[in-house]
């Protein structure tokens, strides 16, 4: 029992829960990196203009895609894209506005998160330009159309001819709405992080406005 | 449960021939570090925790026995079936099991004690405390907390003001399992007696060395999961909130990365006290102990690549689909090779069927009826049907109630004798055998029916054709719950008195063997010093 040998059992023993404590937290990082790259999780790409200058149109094939609108939980937004949906080249670029408009009587800032389905088709679904990829903020009622520049990479698998792009709407910042959900005042000082992680989300009653 | 209970002058009764024996008055079952001390206050609070657990299960079958509501508001039912889970897995069956181990391990190794005295005395204390500040959340504002013993956010943060004290109960949990588990790997892998290799070590004593790593590996893993429920609720990060840039199914990957492991620690030990019945009662050894010792291994490493098979439903590719329903189904073939091994232990020995046997039987039967339906929840087409109906509670009802409860009962009625120096009384545990395995099947069987037929779990209300099966599995809770008052009865009735049991207890264990037969029966206070020689 006392023998150095057994000392150094029960050290490492301690060791192991310690280190797995960790790994906890680790998974945070690998399930971002894992979605990342698979695209699972309706990820979708992000790329520069000049990539896009190098795509070649497919002008034989014609893709469908829709737009879709949700709400986090009592974001005072409406929010709702300008068209339901659209035919698209893949490999040309197209641009489509989403409307929204403050509701409430104050400042809002606001994040919009996208999410891609079917997820095979999130990798391929590559923007220029987008409102989800700053914070949006509002002045008191104010409205504004939010653009999206999209491209869709000619090399979508052939079986798919109908992607939906779909944005939830979050309140980030700008006052506590919610006090009876949120418990202390944490809400309000809460940072989304710099690389909005982009998620499939049903948080709330959400809403889709066509 | 031991013969050690209550004054110093009962105590004078039996002198055990030792130095120094327990100390005298009510406190030695605070400062107590005897392993065996430890063990029977473990084995009384689980036994304690089970009837509140059971109270709990008995007011959400109370409510299911007519479709409509009845007897409690929605709101209190779902703090029931969260808080019946909470008390059963962790209050119940793991602290049983750990009782079990304090009580037996040494003995079966040849060890004086447990490596880790003073902290056993500490994990155990722990258990009382985390246990008083979960339940008494019930009696809040807003009541305990409603959203499922897996914590799903968002719904887990939306409750009353609960959730702080559960996570904080959770990590008390935590850390007193991982001491448990510890203490429980330092004394095999210190304190064995001169010649017990590990291939010689009893089976209880290997599924239990496997299933401490199994808790010292995840049970982290769920204090790190709570904490950050703990942080997105209070402290501003966005771990799981979609608004900050997290993912609310990111949590269920983490928990679940706990949660399989989690299964097999409620299960294996159960495995390794089949494993010591089965034989003593067929006067056979145990036949195939290696593949025994193979099958558990790879059932502990199998499981922390499945867990997944939980969370078909939230939206996966084909790949990791059909990834994590071919390793869950793989676990079909070590846990086939154990039941394969039971039955042949039996095969031509010379069975006789007390109490500790029908359990065990009871728990081969039962628990592959389990193991059948987890086969079937394992495809992923049939889970998208299967997904949170009650087809999903019968599985896991019957793997952890005749399953992993059987199994917990069978060694206590086994090691009964030993712990009190009397035998029980033989027909009162045939009895408490029968009316359980009759209620608990009326009670789990008709859930496969219903889940089947499309009835969601969770929910206090229900479909009218699903009304007389469920008033069928009420009357089975009903007799269920009540039948478990004779173990009461039959343990109260051993610590006081009854027919005197020899060293060995049951003639079988003269084949199997077994160091903690070598002791008298009770025990002496300080068993093994010094340690004996195996050959
Ligand atoms: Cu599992």
């Amino acid at each position: 029992m006392k023998t150095p040998r057994a000392r150094r059992n029960i050290f490492a023993l301690f060791l192991i829960p310690a280190l797995m404590f960790g790994f906890g937290y680790l998974m945070v990082p690998i399930y971002d990196i894992f979605c990342e790259i698979t695209g699972l999780n309706g990820k979708t790409g992000r790329v520069e203009l000049v990539e896009v200058k190098r795509m070649r149109p497919d002008e034989s094939r014609l893709v469908t895609v829709e737009f879709m609108a949700n709400l986090g939980r009592d974001a005072p937004i409406d929010f709702g894209p300008a068209q339901a949906s659209m035919q698209v080249h893949p490999g040309k670029a197209y641009q489509t506005v989403y409307r929204a408009r403050n509701t409430r009587a104050a400042a809002l800032v606001s994040q919009a998160v996208p999410s891609v389905s079917p997820s095979r088709a999130s990798t391929y679904f590559n923007k220029t330009e987008c409102f989800c990829f700053t914070q949006q903020e509002f002045t008191a009622h104010e409205s504004r159309d939010l653009p999206v520049r999209f491209v869709i990479h000619p090399d979508l698998p052939d079986d798919i001819d109908t992607v939906t792009l779909a944005y939830t709407f979050f309140e980030v910042a700008g006052g506590d709405p919610t006090p009876d959900l949120q418990h202390g005042g944490g809400h309000g000082a809460k940072q989304p992080k710099s690389h909005a992680r982009l998620v499939q989300v049903n948080a709330g009653p959400a809403r889709a406005n066509h | 449960m031991n013969a050690y209970t209550g004054t110093a002058d009962e105590h004078l009764d039996h002198d055990h021939g030792d130095h120094h024996g327990p100390a005298p008055g009510y406190l030695r079952w605070v400062t107590t570090t005897n392993h065996k001390d430890i063990g029977t206050l473990y084995l009384w609070f689980s036994l304690l925790m089970f009837f509140i657990g059971g109270a709990m299960a008995l007011i959400i079958r109370a409510e299911l026995f007519q479709p409509g509501l009845q007897i409690v508001d929605p709101h209190f039912f779902n703090q029931m079936t969260t808080m019946h889970a909470l008390v059963m897995i962790f209050g119940v069956v793991m602290p049983a099991f750990v009782g079990l181990a304090n009580w037996m391990l040494p003995m079966m190794v040849g060890a004086p004690d447990m490596a880790l005295p003073r902290m056993n005395n500490w994990s155990f204390w722990i258990l009382p405390f985390a246990f008083a500040l979960m339940l008494a959340t019930l009696f809040m504002e807003g009541g305990g907390p409603a959203a499922g013993w897996t914590l799903y956010p968002p719904l887990s943060l939306q409750g009353g003001d609960s959730l702080p004290f559960v996570i904080f109960s959770i990590h008390m949990l935590g850390a007193s399992s991982i001491m448990g588990a510890i203490n429980i790997i330092a004394t095999i892998m210190n304190l064995r007696a001169p010649g017990m290799t590990y291939m010689k070590m009893p089976l209880f004593v290997w599924t239990w060395f496997i299933t401490a790593y199994l808790l010292i590996a995840v049970m982290p893993v769920l204090a790190g999961a709570v904490t950050m429920l703990l942080t997105d609720a209070f402290f501003g990060t966005s771990f799981f909130n979609a608004a900050g840039g997290g993912d609310p199914v990111m949590f269920q990957h983490i928990f679940w990365f706990f949660g399989h492991p989690e299964v097999y620690i409620l299960i294996l030990p159960a495995f390794g006290l089949v494993s010591e019945i089965i034989p003593t009662f067929s006067r056979k050894p145990l036949f195939g102990y290696t593949s025994m010792v193979y099958a558990t291994s790879s059932i502990a490493f199998l499981s922390f690549i499945v867990w997944a098979h939980h969370m078909f439903t939230v939206g996966m590719p084909l790949v990791g689909e059909l990834f994590f329903m071919f390793t869950t189904m793989l676990i079909a073939v070590p846990t086939g090779v154990k039941v394969f091994n039971w039955v042949s232990t039996m095969w031509r020995g010379a069975m006789t069927f007390e109490t500790p046997m029908l359990f065990a039987l009871g728990f081969v039967v039962m628990f592959t009826i389990g193991g059948f339906s987890g086969l079937m929840l394992a495809m992923t087409p049939i889970d998208f049907q299967y997904h949170d109906t009650y087809f999903v509670v019968a599985h896991f009802h019957y793997v952890l109630v005749p399953g992993a409860v059987f199994g917990i009962i069978a060694g206590v009625y086994y090691w009964l004798p030993k712990w009190t120096g009397h035998h029980y009384n033989e027909t009162l545990g045939k009895w408490h055998f029968w009316l359980s395995t009759v209620f608990v099947n009326l009670l789990f069987f008709p859930m496969h029916f219903v889940g089947l037929a499309g009835m969601p779990r969770r929910i206090p209300d229900y479909a009218v054709q699903f009304a007389d099966f469920n008033a069928i599995a009420t009357l089975g809770a009903f007799g269920f719950g009540f039948a478990q008052i004779l173990l009461l009865v039959a343990v109260v009735q051993s610590i006081l008195g009854g027919a005197k049991a020899t060293g060995q207890v049951w003639d079988g264990t003269e084949i199997t063997g077994g160091l903690e037969w070598t002791l008298s029966s009770p025990p002496p206070y300080h068993s093994f010093s010094p340690q004996p020689v195996v050959k």
